[in-house]
């Protein structure tokens, strides 16, 4: 466009010459004349002009440019006649007072919107067009002197070009809120492209003179920052993984089936996290910058077991070469420091440790925050049957099936709230429900006292048995323990089903009282099977993890004490085998493989958390396959050939069994949760786990389950769950605490061997690392007469704050309250 | 991604972002879904604005709409004429409301106007009993149904006029935890 100016430029210096040249037809050449009068004028101010033609876009720019066609070259005439230094302030002042608008285009910057309108400019005859050009020159020299809008000659004054940023402000306000106001897409594309046009324009001439130029950059670099802040949106909602699938599911089986694949995607975001964590801070360093393996006795596979180190039921079992490697604590050695870098690996452990539990704390906590934030105003039952009517359509269903039972539900949702308010008058029906909750808790307890007794039954028995010698009994007597107590983890939660439908209450709130039972039974056995084992160490069961690990450390005890004596035998015998000649004994070198090993109990508890993790894995995947996948099959085919009809009776498709899933996906996080300081590989195990878990049970739902007779919405549960993980991941990091607070590492393995306790390595590294001040300000903060007040002003600061939350909430109510009595006054 | 698609100008995949919820790519997309309900109708370039409205029949056979009760009240509310039948305009400016996010008020106020049966500016108990019988398929008793409306308004009608004006509403839908 530039280019197209300096044509007429060029053109119109040609007429001139032309003119003066050849004296055509006065006719034409009077306006060229005037034309080159006006361009030679304006010769010096190129910058000018180029604003001219691109500042002009406004409708009223039609106006004037037919005006001009009609009125131009006669006043022109009469105008150019004058002086030409003279005659720019009297034209300014006669144009002025007809076009105060153009004035206005005039101030805009250089803008690429303008080359719009100096396509525009193309349309009329170039005459005409030219006739404008002079003229727009001629205004636009006035406004250069800094005239305003409404005053002819005056300059900007101070508070018109405030109130000129106000409304460019209000304007770009107006653009970004835009998509929120409810009126016609016609009218806000309108009104959009009136406040982009009124934005532009005026952005340039808010910045005037030398400042222009710096300006407009200014702006161009906030249109691509906008640019680029919208392809990053774009870019970041592509990379939510399974946003689709989950979209899927939600449509066909609604929120609440829905919001326990959230949660998994969401699990699967902190396992990835942990993951990198152990992966690239533990992991990696010792396997490039640490010792290789067969270096030394702990990263060896001993001797006796090398035959089969690298069989794959070995592997499978996670012993032979799998045990000796990055994978777990035993291989890593406990140099202060590897490689050339310096690193730094029993302090990078043992940070990585921590920091995998410091950081699950804080995101569980901060999503509980962000769900609480979302509830609103909690429990509230002023409005039910309001929010019935306009709440309870699920506007996400796209699946007739899905709709049918919505519709199902929603009509027996009105009609329960229509008998409840009907009833709530009268008083028996609240005792007969009262008393069947009552009834029904009374059931529940029974049974996990039953389950209970049960395994303290089972446990004793087979300790008897063990003592009288276990070869003398049958398979079921060898595995009594884990048989009983898994059956009873199948079994009681489908009796605390049948139990809750006595309770007749609200879906949402029976899955927590099954989720709460569910819960209370686990925690229950494991107590029991705790107690029943009290006196006897010896047995080793699988369903007490931190348990497991206290008889396998004690066992370790006894053992260390005999390996030490042996192998100060076993060197004392090489000694002897080999004499020196010398008295001072040379370093023999013995193969590593054959050095006697030291018993690994932190090793050890990795592997079985890490067979639990596995067994667990295999165990849910094909419970899915042959409890859903099968079962549908069965369901469908013989469904031809079957006295009953299959789909309606007796087994029927299942449905997806919220509860089962989220309490398995908790139960896994904690295993993790535990394990992962003894064995670095669980997260990154945990990350394929959940990976594959998503792909098939996404399958499985679609595939084999049907939607819930009773759709739910799941908004309230989300906290629910993350108050549960967030009670296990207490529980599951207080072994971990223990044995690094109380517990002596082995002495043959591990990054922290030879210490006495584990984090020990933060006091040798304040000595070594840090200069001594820092040793002897850390040594006065960690001073109980410190850390006592400290957790004294923590404590009364939840005491304060849970205070003033209460008030609020109580404030709030007053509110309500208030509220309602004004409504009821009018 | 790039800027491959000849169907927009860039100015206009610019204005309809800035006038939607939607990124380019969903822009793009719901424009393909509105085709494939009639591609020998809608043209595949929409830089000279074609006005190609699409009669309600195809709007409500849609698959997100099929099954919702409401969906004639949404494209009535939704289309230029209130007839139902829809531009592509009309077709962003729905699912940009819809979708999840639209703040609360926003869809709130749109909520008001699909539930506003008569389009008088209120809901009277006419139209919260045409609700009902679309929400429950007609499955309640006349007698439960008045129950229901009455109660509704008794819960809700704060300037006591016997009708929920869009401040009712709004004040009573603000604080649903169920309202998505």
């Amino acid at each position: 466009d530039g280019s197209d100016v300096d044509n007429e430029e060029g053109s119109a210096a040609e007429n001139e010459e032309n003119v003066k040249g050849t004296g055509k037809g006065t006719k034409r050449a009077t306006p060229r004349t005037r034309r080159g009068h006006a361009r030679g004028r304006d010769r010096h101010g190129d910058e000018e002009d180029e604003d001219d033609e691109d500042g002009t876009r406004r409708a009223g720019h039609r106006r004037h440019r037919s005006r001009r066609r009609g009125r131009g070259a006669g006043k022109e005439a009469s105008d150019s006649d004058m002086e030409p230094s003279k005659s720019r302030k009297n034209q300014a002042n006669q144009k002025s007072k007809e076009d105060d608008e153009e004035e206005e285009d005039e101030k805009g910057g250089k803008n690429g919107k303008g080359k719009n309108e100096k396509k525009a400019d193309k349309k009329p005859d170039k005459k005409g067009k030219k006739e404008k050009a002079n003229k727009k020159k001629k205004d636009k020299k006035k406004s250069g002197s800094g005239s305003d809008s409404d005053s002819e000659e005056e300059p900007i004054t101070e508070e018109e070009l405030a109130k000129l940023k106000e409304e460019v402000e209000e304007k770009k306000k107006l653009i970004a809120t835009l998509r929120n106001k409810p009126w016609k897409m016609k009218k806000k594309l309108s009104v959009l492209k009136e406040a982009q046009l009124f934005v532009d324009k005026f952005e340039g001439a808010l910045g005037k003179g030398k400042g222009k130029k710096f300006y407009a950059y200014k702006v161009m670099m906030m249109k691509k920052w906008m640019k680029f802040q919208r392809d990053f949106e774009n870019f970041k909602t592509a990379c939510i993984p399974w946003e689709m699938k989950i979209k899927e599911i939600e449509s066909h089986f609604g929120s609440s089936v829905a919001s326990y694949f959230i949660f998994l995607r969401w699990m699967y975001g902190i396992n990835m996290i942990l993951f990198g964590l152990t992966f690239g801070l533990v992991m990696v360093p010792e396997a490039l910058m640490g010792k290789p393996y067969g270096s030394l006795p702990r990263k060896t596979v001993p001797r006796a077991e090398e035959a089969t180190a690298m069989n794959f039921a070995t592997l499978w079992d996670f012993s032979g070469f799998a045990q000796y490697s990055v994978l777990f604590y035993g291989y890593y050695n406990n140099q202060r420091t590897i490689g050339w870098l310096k690193f730094r690996m029993p302090l990078s452990y043992f940070l990585v440790g921590v920091g995998t539990i410091g950081y699950s704390f804080m995101i569980v906590i901060r999503t509980m925050a962000k769900n609480a934030n979302d509830d609103g105003g909690g429990d509230d039952t002023s409005f039910n049957f309001s929010w019935k009517m306009f709440t309870s359509w699920d506007y996400l269903i796209g699946n007739p099936e899905t709709a049918d039972n919505k519709f199902a539900s929603i009509t027996t949702s009105f009609k329960e709230a229509i008998v409840e308010e009907q009833e709530s008058r009268k008083e028996e029906n609240i005792h007969l429900t009262r008393f069947l909750r009552v009834l029904a808790n009374f059931l529940a307890l029974c049974t996990l006292a039953g389950s209970g007794y049960l395994i303290f039954f089972v446990v004793r028995r087979s300790q008897k048995f063990a003592l009288e010698g276990l070869e003398n009994y049958g398979w079921w007597e060898r595995n009594e323990v884990n048989m009983v107590m898994s059956l009873l983890g199948m079994f009681c939660p489908t009796l605390f089903d049948v139990i809750s439908s006595l309770e007749n209450y609200h879906p949402r709130i029976a899955l927590r009282w099954q989720l709460g039972r569910i819960f209370a039974l686990f925690l229950g056995n494991l107590y029991t099977f705790i107690i029943a084992l009290m006196d006897e160490i010896n047995l080793k069961a699988r369903y007490l993890f931190p348990f497991t690990m206290f008889d396998i450390y004690l066992g370790n005890l006894e053992e260390e004490k005999i390996v030490k004596y042996n192998m100060t035998i076993w060197e004392a015998s090489l000694y002897n085998g080999t004499i020196p000649e010398n008295s001072t004994a040379p370093p023999i070198q013995v193969d590593p493989a054959d050095v006697p090993r030291g018993p690994c109990w932190e090793t050890m508890v990795g592997q079985e958390f890490v067979r639990l993790t596995v067994s667990d894995t295999m165990t849910t995947y094909i419970t899915i396959l042959i409890g859903d996948f099968l079962r549908a099959v069965f369901v469908r085919f013989f469904n031809y050939c079957w006295c009953w009809d299959l789909e309606y009776g007796f087994p029927s498709y299942s449905e997806f069994d919220i509860s089962g899933n989220v309490l398995g996906l908790i139960f896994n996080q904690g295993m993790i949760w535990m394990g992962s300081f003894y064995a670095p590989c669980l997260p990154a195990i945990n990350v394929f786990r959940l990976h594959t878990s998503m792909y098939l049970q996404c399958w499985a739902v679609m595939c084999c389950n049907v939607p819930q007779e009773r759709v739910f919405k799941a908004s309230r549960s989300n906290n629910f769950y993350m108050a549960m993980l967030l009670f296990i991941l207490f529980l599951s990091t207080l072994p971990a605490v223990y044995t690094i607070v109380s517990i002596p590492p082995s002495f043959d393995c591990g990054p922290f061997s030879g210490k006495t306790r584990m984090f020990e390595v933060i006091s040798e590294t304040l000595e070594h690392d840090f200069p001594s001040w820092f040793g002897k300000v850390f040594g006065y903060a960690s001073n109980p007469g410190l850390i006592l007040p400290f957790i004294l002003l923590m404590v009364l600061s939840i005491y304060y704050l849970n205070a003033t939350s209460k008030s609020y909430k109580e404030a709030n109510l007053e509110l309500k309250k208030k509220l309602q009595s004004v409504r009821t006054e009018n | 991604m790039g800027n491959k698609q000849t169907i927009f100008t860039q100015e206009q995949l610019d204005a309809y972002q800035d006038c939607t919820f939607f990124t380019r790519k969903e822009i793009l997309r719901l424009f393909y879904r509105f085709r494939d309900l009639a591609p020998q109708l809608v043209p595949l370039d929409y830089t000279n604005k074609p006005a190609v409205t699409l009669p309600y029949e195809l709007i409500g056979s849609m698959p997100e709409l099929k099954d919702n009760p409401f969906r004639q009240r949404i494209a009535e509310v939704f289309s230029e004429h209130g007839d139902g039948n829809m531009t592509l305009d009309d077709f962003l400016d729905m699912f940009s409301v819809l979708s999840e996010m639209a703040p609360r008020d926003l869809k709130a106020y749109y909520a008001f106007k699909i539930y506003d049966f008569n389009n008088d500016d209120y809901i009277c108990k006419s139209d919260l009993e045409k609700t009902v019988n679309k929400l429950t398929r007609n499955e309640l008793t006349p007698e439960e149904i008045s129950l229901v409306c009455e109660k509704v308004i008794y819960e809700a009608d704060v300037d006591n006029d016997g009708k929920l004006s869009l401040e009712d509403f709004q004040h009573m839908i603000v604080r649903a935890p169920d309202f998505l």
